[in-house]
This record gives C-alpha cells, sequence and structure tokens, in this order.
C-alpha cells in the first residue's frame, strides 16, 4: 500500500498533447476515481500509472519511487480491465496464479494466496472452469481476484464494470465498495459513469480535454463545482444553466427579462455576463412563482422531470418528488431556492 | 497494420525473424537472382565458356517455335484444367448445398483426392489409360477408339488434363459450397417469390453473387495447372509424345537438367516468374474486392 | 407436390453418389489391381479382388521391385515421412516466431522483412529450381533430409496466417500479461501459443500434405536409392512397370503413397477445411 502523486504530469502523441498538466497527491489506502467523457484522457492518465503508456512530462511516484522509467511488473501495480483480459485457455486458478508463478512465488505460497482471493470474492466453486464457462460478472471477479492475490501497493480499475448489465453494475458496485473497505488499498478507478463516481470515490477527478477539472470529495464536487463543465457533468439530471447578466449587487437578469436577487456578498460586477447554475431538485413546484410552460414530463416512479421553458425562452429542467401527471403545454409555477444557486463566469465557466 | 501495444526488446525481433529471413534469402532470392543472371548468359554443356549475351535468349525464345508451342499447349492445358474441374465441382457443390441432412458425409467423401500428390494421381489415370492393360482403355478399344495415348498427342493431352483436373475437383467443391453457403438464403427466397424458377434463379442470383469466388478459382487453377502439375507430366508423358505435352515448367526442366541449357532454362524461369507475379497481383487485387463484397 | 420433391431428392441424392463414385473410381481400380498378381492384370481387367493383396503390399514394402531396380518401398515412406514432418513441423516453428516478431515489436526493417516475406508468396519452387539446386548441391547437401527439407521450411502462407490470427488477439491480453510480469517469449509460450492450436493444427495438416506430394524437388535432390521418396520413387516403377508389366506392385506402392495423406485429410477434416479457407486469403 502505497501514495500516488502525479507531479506536472503531461502526456502528447507527437505535437498532439492530450493530457495537459496533471497535478494530485493520492494518500495511502485512498479510494481515487477519475471520471469524465470519452477522449477526456482518463484511461490514458491510469495506463500511465501502469506502465502501459509512456509519460510525456512530469513524473509519476508510487510510494518514494519516482516511476516513470520501470516496467509495469515493477511498479507494484495490478489493473483490473474493462474487457476482464482473462486468458481464456486458463482455468480460473490458473489465471489467478500466473502473475505469482511467473514472479516465482512457491506453490503453497500460491496456493493460499488465490485460495484467500476466492474466498473474499465467492469464487471457490469456480476455480477449475475457464474463462468462457462464467457469466460477466463472475469474469470480473476473477479479474479483480487476480489484482488481490498480487497484493500491490496500487489498484488500477479502467472502467472494469462498463460491459455489465445495469443490474450487474450496481451489484459489483457494492462488492468493489466492500472489498476496498476489507483490503483497504490505495486505488485509482476510472469510469464515464458518474454514479459510480459518486458512490465509490473517497475523492474525485473530474476530467475534461486533458485537464483535471477538479479534485476533491463527492460531496464538495456536487455542492460546489469548480466550472460549468464539472457542475453538467455531475448529478443527473444535469445541472440547469441560465445566462444572466449582473444588473447591481446580488441581482441578476436573466435571458427573457427574469430577475433574480441572490443573497451573500457580490461576486461579479456590475454589467458581467455571468452563468447562473441551479440543480433541478432545488427548484420546487409552487402555487405562484416564475410561470413554466412545460414541454415533456418523465414520470419515474419517485420522481417526476419536468422539461419546461420559461416565458421569455429559457429552458428549465425540474425534478419534483412523487407521480405528477402533466400534460404538454401546462402552466405551473416554479420557485427558484436563491441559496442554492452557483454563479460561473460565463466566458471561462470558472466558478466566482 | 500492427498491435498498439508491443515489446521494446532491441535485439530478440531480429533473432526471431532470422530463421525465415536466412532462409527466404538462401533459398528464393538468391536462386532467383542466379537465374536472372543466367538468363543473361549463355554457357556450353560444360559451363567451360561463359558469355554474356543480354536479351538473347529472351529475344531467341520468343521467335522458337518449340517455345511458342510450349506456351500454346500450356495455355491451352490450363484452362482446359481449369474448366474440366470447375464445371464438375460446381455441379456437385450446387447438389450437395441444396440437401439437408448428409451435407457433411458428401463433403468428406469429396475432399480427399486434395490429398493425392499429382504424380500420383497421373500414376493412376496411366494406369486405366494403358493402351495395354489399362480398364478405360480396353472399355474404349470396345467402342471402337484406337487408344495410344504414346503415339496419339491428343490423346495424351487429354489423359494429362482428366488426371490433373481429377484432384482439383475437391479444391474448387470445397469452395464452391463455401460460397454458396454464404448466399443468403433470403435473396433466393425473394427471387422465387418474385416468380423465378430454379434455373433462372441460378443463373441470374446465384452465379453472379458466386463470381467472386469463381474467378478466384479460376486464377487458382490455372496457377496449379501452370506449376503444379509437374508431376503428372513427368509421370505419365515425359512430356511427349514428340512435345505434345510439353507444358511451360516441364520444358525448364527438361531444357535445364537434361538438355543442359542453362542460359535458355533460365531464361524460361525468368518469363514464368513474370507470369506468376501477374498472376498474384491480379488475385491480390480481386480477393481484396472479394472481402470488400 | 410432395411425391416430385421427393424424386427430385433422390435424383439429387444419386448424382452426387454418381460423382463420389467416378471421383473414387481410379482409387477402387488401384485397390483392385493390388490385390492381384501380375499376370492376371495382363489381358481384360479382372472386376473382382484376387487374393494376393498381402504378398504384394509385403513384397512392395519389404523388396519393392527388384527387377526393377526400384528400392524397397518400406524405406521410401520413411523418407517420404520424415521429409513431410520435418518440413511441417520446421515450417510452423519458423513462421509462427517471425509473425510473432512482426506483429508484437517495433524494429528497424520490420517493413522490410514483411515485405521480404511477402515476395516469396510469387516464388514457386519450379522458378528458381535451377539454381537451387546449384545452392544446396554446394553446400553439400544433396542426398541428405537436410537437402530435402531446408529449401521448402521457408514459407509466407504460414507466417500470414499467424499474422492475421495474432492481430485478432485483444491487445488487453498483453496488458494483462506485461502487468503479471510476463516478458515477450514468455508471453508467447503462455498466451499466443496454446491460443493458437487451431491454426497451427489445420496449418499442420495443409503443410504435411504440400511435404508428402513433393515431386520435383526430391527427384532433382536424391540421387541414391534409398533417399528417394515414395511420390517420386512411383515414377521410376512406372517406366519399368511397363516393359516388366508389374502393375500389381506399382498400383499397391501408389496406394500406399496416397494413404497418409488421405487419412490425415479425412481424420482430420476440419482442420484441413479451416487450413484450406486460412491460407487461401
Amino acid at each position: 500500500m502505497a501514495s500516488v502523486a502525479f507531479k506536472s504530469v503531461t502526456k502528447s502523441y507527437g505535437s498532439n498533447a492530450v493530457i495537459h498538466g496533471v497535478d494530485m497527491q493520492i494518500a495511502d489506502g485512498e479510494f481515487i476515481v477519475v471520471v469524465g467523457p470519452s477522449g477526456c484522457g482518463k484511461s490514458t492518465l491510469l495506463r500511465m500509472v501502469a506502465g502501459l503508456e509512456a509519460i510525456t512530462g512530469g513524473t509519476i511516484s508510487i510510494g518514494e519511487r519516482v516511476v516513470n522509467q520501470l516496467e509495469p511488473k515493477d511498479r507494484d501495480i495490478a489493473m483490473v480491465f474493462q474487457n476482464y483480459a482473462l486468458y481464456p485457455h486458463m482455468s480460473v486458478f490458473e489465471n489467478m496464479a500466473y502473475g505469482l508463478k511467473i514472479r516465482g512465488f512457491s506453490k503453497t505460497d500460491i496456493e493460499a494466496r488465490v485460495k484467500r482471493a476466492a474466498d473474499i470474492l465467492q469464487l471457490d466453486p469456480y476455480l477449475a472452469r475457464r474463462p468462457r464457462e462464467l457469466s460477466g460478472g463472475q469474469r470480473q471477479r476473477v479479474a479483480m481476484g487476480r489484482a488481490i492475490v498480487r497484493q500491490p501497493a496500487v489498484f488500477l480499475f479502467d472502467e472494469p464494470l462498463s460491459n455489465l448489465d445495469a443490474k450487474l453494475r450496481v451489484q459489483m458496485r457494492i462488492e468493489i465498495k466492500r472489498l476496498h473497505r476489507e483490503l483497504g488499498v490505495t486505488s485509482i478507478y476510472v469510469t464515464h459513469d458518474q454514479i459510480e463516481a459518486m458512490t465509490l470515490a473517497d475523492r474525485l477527478v473530474v476530467m475534461n480535454g486533458g485537464r483535471a477539472e477538479q479534485i476533491g470529495p463527492p460531496k464538495e464536487v456536487y455542492e460546489r463545482p469548480a466550472t460549468t463543465f464539472v457542475a453538467t457533468f455531475i448529478g443527473s439530471p444535469a445541472m440547469n444553466l441560465l445566462p444572466a447578466r449582473a444588473v447591481g449587487p446580488g441581482s441578476y437578469e436573466l435571458a427573457g427579462g427574469l430577475t433574480m436577487q441572490l443573497a451573500g456578498p457580490a461576486k461579479a460586477a456590475a454589467g458581467a455576463e455571468v452563468t447562473l447554475g441551479i440543480r433541478p431538485e432545488h427548484i420546487a413546484l409552487a402555487p405562484e412563482g416564475a410561470a413554466l410552460s412545460v414541454e415533456l414530463a418523465e414520470e419515474l416512479g419517485a420522481d417526476t422531470i419536468v422539461y419546461g421553458r420559461l416565458d421569455g425562452g429559457q429552458e428549465l429542467v425540474v425534478r419534483v418528488p412523487g407521480y405528477l401527471e402533466l400534460a404538454i403545454g401546462d402552466r405551473v409555477f416554479v420557485q427558484i431556492d436563491t441559496s442554492k444557486i452557483h454563479q460561473f463566469d460565463k466566458a471561462s465557466g470558472q466558478r466566482l | 497494420m500492427h498491435k498498439r501495444v508491443t515489446f521494446d526488446n532491441k535485439l530478440l525481433p531480429y533473432l526471431l525473424v532470422s530463421p525465415q529471413i536466412l532462409v527466404t534469402i538462401v533459398f528464393f532470392f538468391i536462386p532467383a537472382g542466379e537465374a536472372v543472371v543466367y538468363s543473361l548468359f549463355s554457357q556450353d554443356a560444360f559451363g567451360i565458356e561463359v558469355n554474356f549475351v543480354g536479351l538473347s535468349n529472351f529475344l531467341f525464345l520468343l521467335n522458337d517455335p518449340h517455345y511458342l508451342r510450349s506456351f500454346g499447349i500450356t495455355i491451352f492445358y490450363s484452362v482446359a484444367v481449369a474448366v474440366s474441374a470447375l464445371i464438375p465441382a460446381l455441379i456437385l457443390a450446387v447438389l450437395a448445398d441444396g440437401i439437408a441432412k448428409g451435407a457433411t458425409v458428401y463433403k468428406t467423401l469429396l475432399i480427399w483426392p486434395y490429398a493425392v500428390a499429382p504424380a500420383v494421381a497421373g500414376v493412376l489415370w496411366l494406369f486405366m489409360f494403358n493402351p495395354a492393360v489399362g480398364i478405360v482403355a480396353q472399355w474404349l478399344k470396345l467402342v471402337g477408339i484406337d487408344w495410344n495415348y504414346k503415339l496419339n498427342g491428343n490423346q495424351a493431352m487429354a489423359l494429362v488434363i482428366f488426371a490433373a483436373a481429377w484432384k482439383q475437383i475437391s479444391y474448387n467443391f470445397l469452395f464452391f459450397l463455401a460460397g454458396l453457403q454464404a448466399i443468403p438464403k433470403s435473396l433466393i427466397e425473394a427471387a422465387a417469390i418474385d416468380g423465378a424458377g430454379p434455373v433462372r434463379r441460378f443463373f441470374t442470383i446465384v452465379l453472379p453473387l458466386l463470381s467472386p469466388t469463381t474467378f478466384f478459382l479460376v486464377v487458382v487453377n490455372m496457377v496449379y495447372a501452370f506449376f503444379d502439375t509437374f508431376g503428372v507430366i513427368h509421370a505419365v508423358t515425359l512430356g511427349g509424345p514428340a512435345g505434345a505435352t510439353n507444358i511451360l515448367v516441364y520444358k525448364v526442366f527438361n531444357d535445364g537438367f537434361i538438355g543442359l541449357d542453362l542460359g535458355s532454362s533460365s531464361a524460361q524461369s525468368v518469363i514464368l516468374l513474370i507470369i506468376v507475379v501477374i498472376l498474384t497481383v491480379v488475385q491480390f487485387r480481386y480477393v481484396e474486392r472479394k472481402v470488400q463484397y | 407436390m410432395t411425391s416430385s420433391n421427393r424424386l427430385m431428392s433422390l435424383l439429387v441424392h444419386a448424382i452426387l453418389i454418381l460423382g463420389i463414385a467416378v471421383v473414387a473410381f481410379p482409387i477402387l481400380i488401384a485397390l483392385i489391381a493390388s490385390s492381384h498378381d501380375a499376370l492376371t492384370l495382363i489381358g481384360k481387367f479382372p472386376f473382382y479382388f484376387g487374393d494376393h493383396f498381402l504378398d504384394n503390399y509385403r513384397t512392395v514394402l519389404g523388396e519393392g521391385m527388384a527387377r526393377a531396380g526400384g528400392g524397397a518401398v518400406g524405406q521410401m515412406l520413411m523418407n517420404s515421412f520424415v521429409m513431410a514432418i520435418v518440413i511441417a513441423v520446421g515450417k510452423i516453428v519458423i513462421s509462427i516466431l517471425s509473425a510473432f516478431a512482426i506483429v508484437y515489436f517495433r524494429f528497424p526493417f520490420r517493413m522490410g522483412f514483411f515485405w521480404m516475406i511477402f515476395i516469396t508468396l510469387m516464388l514457386p519452387v519450379e522458378v528458381r529450381i535451377l539454381p537451387t539446386y546449384q545452392v544446396i548441391a554446394n553446400l553439400n547437401l544433396l542426398n541428405s533430409y537436410t537437402g530435402l527439407t531446408l529449401p521448402l521450411i521457408a514459407s509466407a502462407t504460414a507466417t500470414f496466417l499467424f499474422r492475421q490470427f495474432f492481430l485478432t488477439v485483444p491487445e488487453e491480453l498483453t496488458e494483462a500479461a506485461r502487468i503479471d510480469g510476463a516478458g515477450p517469449m514468455r508471453f508467447f509460450w503462455d498466451v499466443l501459443l496454446p491460443l493458437s492450436r487451431t491454426n497451427i493444427a489445420a496449418l499442420f495438416v495443409i503443410v504435411f500434405i504440400y511435404g508428402w506430394n513433393q515431386y520435383l524437388w526430391p527427384l532433382l535432390v536424391t540421387q541414391e536409392e534409398s533417399m528417394y521418396t515414395v511420390v517420386m520413387g512411383i515414377q521410376r516403377m512406372v517406366t519399368v512397370a511397363d516393359a516388366q508389366a508389374e502393375w500389381n506392385l506399382v498400383m499397391a506402392t501408389t496406394i500406399l503413397a496416397l494413404l497418409p495423406p488421405v487419412l490425415v485429410v479425412v481424420l482430420m477434416q476440419r482442420w484441413f477445411v479451416k487450413g484450406l479457407v486460412e491460407t487461401e486469403k
């Protein structure tokens, strides 16, 4: 078990830069989730830790050692792949034992370790089977077992649950969390699914276009997103972004004429263009307030998601508890909890 | 095309390719190069006098009636082998494709001739057609045909064509069958609903869709006839009678090893080489298109 | 409707069986001939099996056609077998290593080597026959197993087959092996080779047949009877057989000559078909 440190890590393919300087300190035993859309560089970052991609600039350290020049096998890491990467011709036992066999562990050692991992993952009945005889969830567990037996300093997960169906994904998420609590190994977990990110992470790294836009615990990322990207990426349905202009201290005018008065110190100078953000669950239906023309209502059972348009054209998404039945064209009134409004600079997207 | 994930070793890859490259250089490139070189020289039977003669070996060949005759014979021979091997194979494949059960049994029973060496096939047919003891020869005599392939050039040609085609039938059958089974049944059914009878369906739907396979097989069969049937000729007719079955590849051997005319034989090799290159390029071009199909 | 369908179906089967019979006819003749003594075969051909079957085969295996000067067929079969096995194993080993190098490494001249191997597709042995003979003669390898097999041991088709297959092996398998600590050769032996089993089997069938059926090359390279292979040895028996009319022995030899490859095809049919299809791509 060890800490992991990223110092100004960059990655380029030729003249094409894909990672633009990531700095991060991961504590021993922490579970870090790197989340972001396709192409944001999260997998590349992970693979640089693993040693499967070269590090163009900066350093990555595991424990006290800088690992830039080390081969994957010398970095004391283990990886769980999206497609499991199990050796098809080897049994489950042999798959898990392979890395140990190469490193010269004794037979008794290997057996002990594999047995222990199999116990933890409930794979005992399957040790003699081949991967093709297993279900997706079982294969993923074997992949994790292969990582566990190595007892490495760092676990690396590359979108391990993407190939599983929704129900299995929930199950495996809980498994992984349980494993982490039991084993306490430093883990770096890459996913594009923000639910996995929120539920598994001690801290989140939200990446976009090769940059880490925010690093922090899930609660902080959710309640105080650093940029409009993070604000809309985390949370479903996404946060509403409303373009506005400051017309006075704490006073904003939205497109279409609505005005809002926010409490607290003024964040923007008069006349500045801003983006205001408000999450759908912080808007409530009320007997009076701003008028919303309903365009679509999705009844999810526990909540209803209402897509509508304010007078003046601004689109708004509202999450309402309960099972409403609204029709297209209905007019309702909404009240926005102004204490939950986020303010971002319009041009840069940065939080004000 | 290569993998994204590769190993970094510097020396190891060279060690791994070296056996193949070594054999390739020593037994492919050097001999091929020497063949080209020899073709530009002429030497007497003992190799004592060696003169550079440029392209005159080639020019001589292109004007040599014997060579031209051999060329013509080879072309006729390869077309005849291709046709004799393709048509029965197509018929059998169509029939085998039509039946539901037992297709695999027929497949097993039809593919084994591929394993028979051309020379052995030649000997088998030679035995059947031997003027003295051959069973088929006796039947032909009964029907009034004066059969003696050792004297009659046309008969000799017929014999080697059949011997060579016989074993190719199974190869073609396999590929035709695979090609037929790759045609979506829905197309045939749509045609049937449109009112096309079986014969029309065959000629307007099946055959065109089969054309990549057919083209591929035509090229393969011709290459086979050009090069792989040396054994048939050598075992059955030795190029005779009077050069009637003296195909190009046999002539190279005959002129070079028996006649000891190194220059001419090498020049013939070079010409054959050019033909192979052309045929291979054609095959690759078309196979590419076949894959896109 | 059904009766004409049934009739059609019967007709189809009948023609197929006819086709098989026609194709198998020469073998039947050969089998019959190999079961009689020499005299019975002169004159009208006997359409029944004789009782000299075992005698003929024993003679041919042991002494060959002694009067014809042909060697013992048993020895020839041995030579053919050695040649076919050595070529098959040699080709597979060399090609799989080359394909591994070309696919899994990046090194200078990689593409150069690839094209070098590719070009040999266009160089059948008949085209380079004379100089190849000279090379072998100069290396003092005439009349040896080495001389018989070495020139035929490099092949582009096998290398391509393996290359094609390796390109379909998932990248992550290699990555997982690297993380597990496997170096390239370890990866090759533990992971790649087992995965290539069916391709190797398919190729083995094709190459074994190719090696066994070689004709022109053994003809040139062997000068002593003890090194003859059975496929080329038959020709000598035939040219003499005419004068001596010992067709029963010739046919017995023919059957022996075609039996091993045919058995391989029939017993390993699935791999054979796969091999044919893969190598022609």
